[in-house]
């Protein structure tokens, strides 16, 4: 049956759903009618697109949780193995679209069960799980031990607990072994069961406080396994003439269990075998082929389901149980809130009638909701009736919680129309009520629309308004996208209004790491589809999806894929995985983080040849620069070398130079450095430097002479210093020959001499100096540093000596305050007046003051 | 042992007292950047709660300045650190704490400290620590790498790192406090600095909206627009949402006007930070001029340690004198006096109950106003003692002899003045980059003289500081015989004779007749555009260029009459006081129509700069 005569069946079919719902409600007595003590309904969710050849009693079955996919594999035990003829393992969706089939040729599969995930597991015989997706293709692969070699796996059972979906296993040997999370494997090897010589009856896993425990029936006696001890229990209140226990139950929750026995007694009680909350007997002395929980959260009402070949009973706390009779082998989902049952040709949906609905729906009911509903009816028939059910529901004032049960029942509705009729109930009411906040209606609306896209038969997921809600919409998002289901997911996404970051950029990476996958298209095609589908959506990276496809094997298609990256920190890594070094190293430079840049030379440094990585440098001006800084820091020897290859001189020079104060202690190798470095300028063409540093080895050369004759440190001191220090000994003789041999400008020398001298105070010297010839610097620096020395006697014969510009600041500076305003005023130079004037204190120097005020008139007169 | 230990707590106490200060004065400009510091704080607490338990902290003394105008100490306190040690070789010293963490920059040297901490904790018997790193302002794969290669790596639990790029130093400035960013960009090509510039932009544009308009002049301004471009497709979220609250950004390299920096300021600021450096905001001042004036104990114990004062805009004098040229600040400090000493003696007039009452409750602001006016008479005193000496007057005049296009192509005879008696090194270094750069260039035998003359007076090591300066084009030989500098100055009017000091009406009081090239680039860029100086443009440095970001509609600005425009102008490799001055003085301007905020990779002072970028090689030991 192809999808559009599937859709037509479906919609054909959804008329008269309605009619085709069974309700069924009993009594314990017409008496207390008000006393409902079970009450649940039986509808169809799909009539099934898939053409099974076998009974489903033939074949290994699965299905996932949460309106998941159901896996079929014909089961190969009974029959006898003909060569050849491997089984089938088929996938479908919840409404029988077949996914995906592949032939086994693996082992011997025991039992079939979906993660949590939707993952599915196939365990052998021989304890190795494999694990394929929605679409039979292979995922990874795990074993249960080592000693289920051997003994085989018996059984198996697949279960979901807070740490994740859990497998447990049988052997052959008795022996129980488990793991609580296949994606963190810690394989746990039960204690054994004293005196256990053949498989138990039935056993189950629970999960109480965290632990993981099984729980297992041999005849009569019941054994509790945990980590380290095996005790038998006994339920409380269980007739001593109950019988073997033949087939087990517990709870979705893990909160309930029910034992069967072969004398067809159902016993109900919490896992924790600790209260019995009921006991059931019934005709069938045959083990149920499945027995179930059907419960909903925060109800107090629990039922049994169990399942014969043709029969389903139905088993709560009264002594009445529902029957129904079944056509053909079905097969029994626990959900969350209800089961799901499923066979050749249908799929059914059993579960408690909530609240809501039982009010609204239940014949001649007077509850708010239900005349809401019919009000709103009578509306649309325009008949005043509306106006009296709107009436009695005000007048008792319950209009608020009449909407509110219109839209939780609608919630509840499967049917389309029926949710239609309620919201549209609710929204009627709504219009006679002043502040009933809106959020409800609309999150209803909401939600019911998603789930019903979702529902539809071509996508078959046919959750419940409660399990959305605990599956959450993040997690249904999911499910689609790993059904391929880009575009609906896309449609919720912006439908619900979800922020691109969480929505929409998540999907479409999503589609992009699979499309990377498809074999068949050039790299350029995914590349562009890619990028065409995606391009700047925010929250999208590119290098992910380029991960995905190098980890398939198309580098190339990766490289692409990368390039629309705009995160520079975000390729390099992958393009260092993939061995793309050269373009790493541009997208690290193009970024302009350096220490990505870093990163990725020294990744080349590691990677290649000392030549080639030299030669990558070259063509890379800003990483060439970095990893001369990291050399200068760290590898001097390797700086020479990179400065050697570029033929850069002048940098060799300063090495050179650099390297004799760092590394050389001894004078001669200094020299030989500084020699080095005169070579180095010299073939840069930088006659200066080779000079100067010519000249630095003559230097460094005369004062460790110096420093040998005279026993006094000078290496390392500056020309100048030398020179000074030699003066200041009264080594005039050899300070001269410095003086020349290093053409020491004559203004600077004598300015140093002076200097000296004066510190020497050797003021004879100083005038036999001033005089040996005409002063180059003139005669107020000697001035100058007589007065720094307090020697005024001194530096007034200097000052005589001046030029007539400097007089006046030669005056002052010997404190002649008199003289100063005399050559001042003869140089009829207001400033120099004021420069006097200024340097005049009114108790010592009036006669200057009054002098230099005559002065200055008469200049002003002029 | 115990004296390193000692050394650590002691440099711990201090670290403890430069982390007071409010954040009032970050608020009171246009752009409210108390939101930046704020943003700070939450991510520093953020990672000091992953760390649960007490904690030490081991710093990298580099960052501890910037950390203080972040967060007090008593932030740290609350978040239950309760020891903190400079980061040292060897063992760390005791502390009863569960958490050791390092806010380190991700530097290779720092890593093989921390690995040789973290490896000689292990021999010791202390109880079991867990430790942290924090990097700032980013984490470094390299830095990781190298902790790996010294088996250390797995020892951290949280690696994490501190986005600290821009730091709010006052209600309109900005600083990444990078010291090395000008040397690392201009000499060695190393570019770190500016993703980091570059990264704070992006932190700056989510807090404060996206800047529609950017301008630029220099190649590292080119680079930083690019990655700004660039980092703005990488965001994810898309989107910015934010009204923009900056109109334009100006991108401006500091290698377009190497002049200014190089000229003495002449603000108030400006001198400060030329005669003792302000750091962080805080200033050491030698003490003298600070003792209590106290009767009876007349010059007992004068105070030893330096003064430590905080300088910016919270303070209400120091605001407004600032960026004043230092001629116009003694006025104002003697009308303030007059006003403070008049507001005390009110309280001889204060008659009644009520008016006493007023009185008393204006006495702490008045207080507090008498001792910042104490302080700056007493700074300004010590500024004046240098100010008025000689030697400055005589290197002023030479510095703008050579900006006024005076003899800048022959030797000079200060300058070789100074050299022959030795003045500091980088006070001849800063003349002779002055003269080059305002010659564009010196002649070879001119060049050549100062060379060897610096070499033969202070040492021939310095022939690599030399070079370094010749890479940052600070030192050059004329190649062509066109010298651009007077077209600028004449263009772009750098030099102006009629400046006024007191009241001043352009940019160039701050350094009395020079304008700072960089801030004309700014004023002309917001009237009449840059469009009318094309020509000059082409003569300065590197590539000029707009760029405009996308702003989604509804965030487009519609601009009230009269309402002023805010620029960002970011300096990449440093910015002075004085400059800074001038952008505030065309804030202030009546009819300027532009408020500007400042941003930068460093303050500098042309003292400092040139520091940096001299080579320092010391003799071996003998």
């Amino acid at each position: 049956m192809g999808f559009i005569a599937g859709l037509g069946l479906a919609e054909g079919m959804a008329l008269e759903l309605t009619g085709k719902e069974e309700r069924v409600i009993a009594l314990r007595s017409l008496t207390s009618p008000l006393v409902c003590l079970l009450c649940c309904r039986k509808f169809e969710l799909y009539s099934m697109a898939w053409n099974l050849k076998e009974d489903l009693r033939d074949c290994l079955v699965a299905a996932a949780p949460y309106g998941g996919p159901i896996a079929l594999m014909k089961n190969n035990f009974r029959k006898e193995k003909s060569p050849g003829s491997r089984p089938l393992l088929e996938i479908y969706s919840a409404s029988g679209v077949p996914l995906a089939s592949v032939l086994w040729k693996s082992g011997q599969v025991v039992q079939l069960g979906w993660t949590a995930s939707e993952d599915l597991l196939c365990i052998q015989e021989d304890g190795t799980v494999l694990i394929y997706n929605l679409f039979c293709e292979f995922k990874r692969h795990f074993s249960m031990g080592n000693e289920v070699l051997q003994n085989h796996v018996r059984e198996a059972k697949v279960f979901h607990t807070e740490y994740g979906t859990g497998v447990a296993i049988l052997t052959g040997a008795h022996r129980f072994s488990l793991t609580t999370n296949i994606d963190d494997l810690k394989l746990r090897r039960m204690p054994e069961v004293p005196g256990l010589q053949k498989l138990p009856s039935c056993w189950a896993v629970l999960s109480q406080d965290r632990v993981t425990i099984i729980l297992l029936a041999v005849g009569q006696d019941l054994y509790l396994l945990d980590n380290t001890s095996c005790s038998v229990v006994t339920p409380p209140g269980i007739s001593p003439h109950a019988g073997a226990y033949v087939q087990m139950a517990v709870s979705f929750n893990y909160c309930y269990l029910a034992l069967f026995t072969d004398t067809g007694s159902i016993w109900m009680g919490t896992s924790s075998l600790k209260e019995k909350l009921g006991e059931f007997s019934c005709d069938f002395r045959t083990p149920p082929r499945q027995m179930v929980w059907c419960t909903r959260p925060r109800s107090k009402q629990r039922a049994v389901v169990a399942a014969w070949d043709r029969r389903l009973l139905v088993a709560g706390k009264s002594k009445e149980c529902i029957q129904f009779i079944l056509d053909e082998d079905s097969y029994l989902v626990p959900e969350l809130d209800g089961v799901r049952i499923f066979s050749r040709t249908t799929h059914e949906f059993l579960h408690e009638i909530p609240e809501a609905s039982e009010e609204i729906f239940k014949i001649a009911s007077m509850a708010p909701g239900a005349l809401l509903l019919e009000a709103q009816r009578e509306y649309e028939k325009q008949s005043q009736k509306a106006d009296e059910y709107l009436r009695e529901i005000k007048d008792q004032n319950l209009l608020a919680e009449a909407v509110r049960q219109c839209i939780e029942a609608a919630g509840y509705e499967h049917e389309p129309e029926t949710q239609k009729s309620l919201l549209r109930a609710a929204s009627f009411g709504k219009c006679f009520l002043d502040k009933f906040p809106p959020e409800s209606f609309v999150r209803t609306c909401r939600d019911l629309r998603v789930l019903n896209a979702i529902r539809d038969y071509q996508i078959g997921i046919p959750l419940t308004f409660a399990q959305y809600k605990q599956l959450t919409i993040e997690v249904l998002l999911d499910r689609l996208v790993l059904r391929r289901l880009y575009p609906l997911a896309i449609k919720i996404c912006e439908y619900l209004r979800l922020s691109e970051f969480q929505g929409v950029s998540r999907i479409l990476a999503h589609w992009a790491c699979y499309k990377v996958q498809q074999k068949d298209k050039s790299d350029e095609e995914v590349a562009h589809a890619i990028n065409q589908k995606l391009g700047d959506t925010p929250g999208i990276s590119y290098s992910e999806i380029a991960a995905r496809a190098y980890d398939c094997g198309r580098t190339e298609l990766a490289i692409k894929v990368l390039e629309y990256e705009p995160r520079s920190g975000e390729q390099v890594p992958l393009l260092l995985k993939m061995k793309k070094s050269q373009l790493a190293l541009n997208k690290a430079i193009e970024s302009g983080d350096t220490d990505l840049v870093y990163t990725v030379v020294l990744h080349l440094k590691n990677e290649l040849n000392r030549g080639t990585f030299f030669m990558t440098l070259q063509k890379q001006p800003v990483a060439l620069s970095l990893y001369r800084q990291f050399c200068k820091h760290q590898e001097l020897e390797t700086l020479k070398d990179l400065y050697n290859q570029d033929d850069d001189h002048q940098e060799l020079g300063n090495f050179h130079v650099h390297s004799s104060y760092s590394s050389e202690k001894r004078i001669e190798g200094r020299v030989a450095a500084l020699q080095n470095a005169v070579d180095e300028y010299y073939k840069a063409k930088n006659e200066f430097a080779a000079k100067a540093t010519e000249d630095q080895i003559k230097l460094l050369r005369m004062q460790r002479r110096l420093q040998d004759e005279l026993d006094k440190p000078y290496v390392d001191y500056s020309l100048h210093d030398t020179v000074y220090g030699l003066i200041l000994d009264g080594n005039h003789k050899r300070a001269e020959q410095l003086y020349r041999d290093f053409r020491i400008p004559d203004k600077r020398f004598w300015w140093l001499k002076i200097g000296a001298l004066a510190e020497r105070e050797d003021w004879e010297e100083m005038e036999k100096f001033s005089k040996s010839k005409k002063s180059p610097v003139g005669y107020l620096p000697f001035v100058e540093i007589c007065m720094k020395h307090h020697n005024r006697h001194e530096a007034k014969k200097y000052a005589a000596r001046v030029t007539p510009e400097q007089r006046v600041k030669a005056h002052i500076l010997v404190r002649e305050l008199d003289q100063a305003a005399d050559a001042a005023i003869e140089h009829k130079n207001e400033n120099e007046m004021n420069l006097v004037l200024s340097k005049c204190t009114a108790a010592t120097d009036s006669s200057v003051v009054e002098k230099i005020n005559r002065a200055k008139a008469q200049i002003l007169k002029k | 042992m115990e004296n390193l230990a000692e050394s650590r707590d002691r440099g711990c106490h201090v670290i403890g007292r430069a982390w007071r200060g409010m954040a009032a004065h970050l608020s009171s400009g246009r752009v409210n950047l108390t939101a930046l510091r704020e943003a700070g704080r939450r991510e520093l607490r953020e990672f000091l709660d992953k760390c649960a338990g007490s904690k030490a902290i081991v710093w990298d003394e580099y960052l501890t300045g910037p950390f203080g105008l972040i967060a007090q100490y008593s932030l740290l306190k609350e978040h239950e650190v309760e020891k903190m040690f400079t980061l040292k070789a060897g063992r760390l010293p005791p502390a009863d704490v569960k958490n050791i963490i390092f806010f380190v920059r991700p530097r290779l040297e720092l890593m093989d400290i921390i690995a040789e901490n973290v490896l000689s904790e292990d021999r010791v018997r202390s109880p079991l620590r867990d430790f942290h790193i924090l990097f700032v302002p980013r984490r470094s794969l390299l830095c990781e790498q190298r902790l790996k290669d010294q088996g250390v790596l797995g020892s951290f639990i949280h690696r994490e790192q501190y986005s600290l790029d821009l730091i709010p130093f006052d209600g309109d400035l900005l600083s990444m406090e990078s010291e090395s960013a000008f040397k690392e960009c201009y000499l060695e090509n190393d570019q770190t600095s500016l993703y980091h510039a570059a990264k704070g932009l992006m932190t700056l544009q989510a807090l404060y909206g996206t800047i529609p308009q950017i301008f630029g002049k220099g190649d590292c301004a080119r680079h930083v627009a690019n990655m700004m471009i660039r980092m703005k497709r990488e965001f994810p979220g898309g989107q910015n949402s934010i009204f923009p609250v900056f109109d334009t950004l100006l991108l401006l390299d500091r290698n377009v006007d190497l002049l200014s920096p190089l000229a003495t300021q002449l603000t108030y600021e400006g001198l400060i930070d030329e005669i003792y450096g302000i750091q962080n905001t805080y200033v050491k001042l030698p003490p003298e001029k600070f003792a209590p004036k106290k009767q009876g104990e007349g010059g007992k114990d004068l105070p030893t340690e330096p003064k430590k004062l905080q300088l910016n805009s919270a303070e209400e004098l120091y605001a407004e004198i600032r960026d004043k040229n230092f001629n116009a600040v003694v006025s104002v400090l003697s009308k303030k006096a007059k006003i403070i000493s008049a507001a005390f003696e009110e309280r001889h007039h204060a008659k009644t109950v009520g008016e006493i009452k007023q009185f008393v409750s204006q006495l702490p602001h008045m207080q507090a106003a008498r001792s910042s006016l104490a302080n700056h008479t007493s700074i300004a005193e010590l500024i004046k003692d240098i100010t008025t000496s000689e030697d400055f007057f005589d290197n002023l005049t030479v510095e703008q002899e050579f900006m006024s296009g005076i003899d800048t192509d022959k030797v000079n005879n200060y300058t070789e003045d100074c050299i022959a008696q030795k003045h500091p090194l980088i006070k001849i270094l800063r003349l002779v980059c002055l003269q080059s750069v305002c010659n564009s260039g010196l002649k070879q035998k001119v060049l050549d003289h100062y060379k060897r003359e610096i070499l033969q007076t202070y040492g021939y090591e310095h022939i690599l500081t030399l070079n370094n300066l010749e890479k940052a084009g600070l030192l050059k030989l004329q190649t062509s015989s066109r010298n651009n500098y007077p077209t600028i100055r004449k263009t772009m009017r750098l030099w102006m004779d009629d400046v006024n000091e007191q009241n001043p009406n352009d940019i160039s009081y701050v350094y009395s007749g020079y304008a700072p090239l960089s801030v004309r680039l700014a004023q002309l860029l917001a009237r009449p555009g840059w469009r009318s100086i094309e020509e000059v443009l082409k003569m300065l440095p590197g590539p000029h260029f707009e760029e405009r970001q996308q702003l989604p509609t509804g965030l487009q600005k519609k601009r009230q009459q009269g309402e002023n425009r805010v620029t960002l102008v970011f300096f990449l490799g440093g910015v002075t006081y004085a400059e800074i001055a001038a952008l505030r003085f065309l804030s202030q301007m009546e009819d300027g129509g532009t408020e500007y905020v400042i941003a930068t990779t460093k303050l500098i002072n042309g003292t400092n700069w040139i520091k940096s970028l001299m080579e320092k090689l010391e003799p071996p030991p003998f």
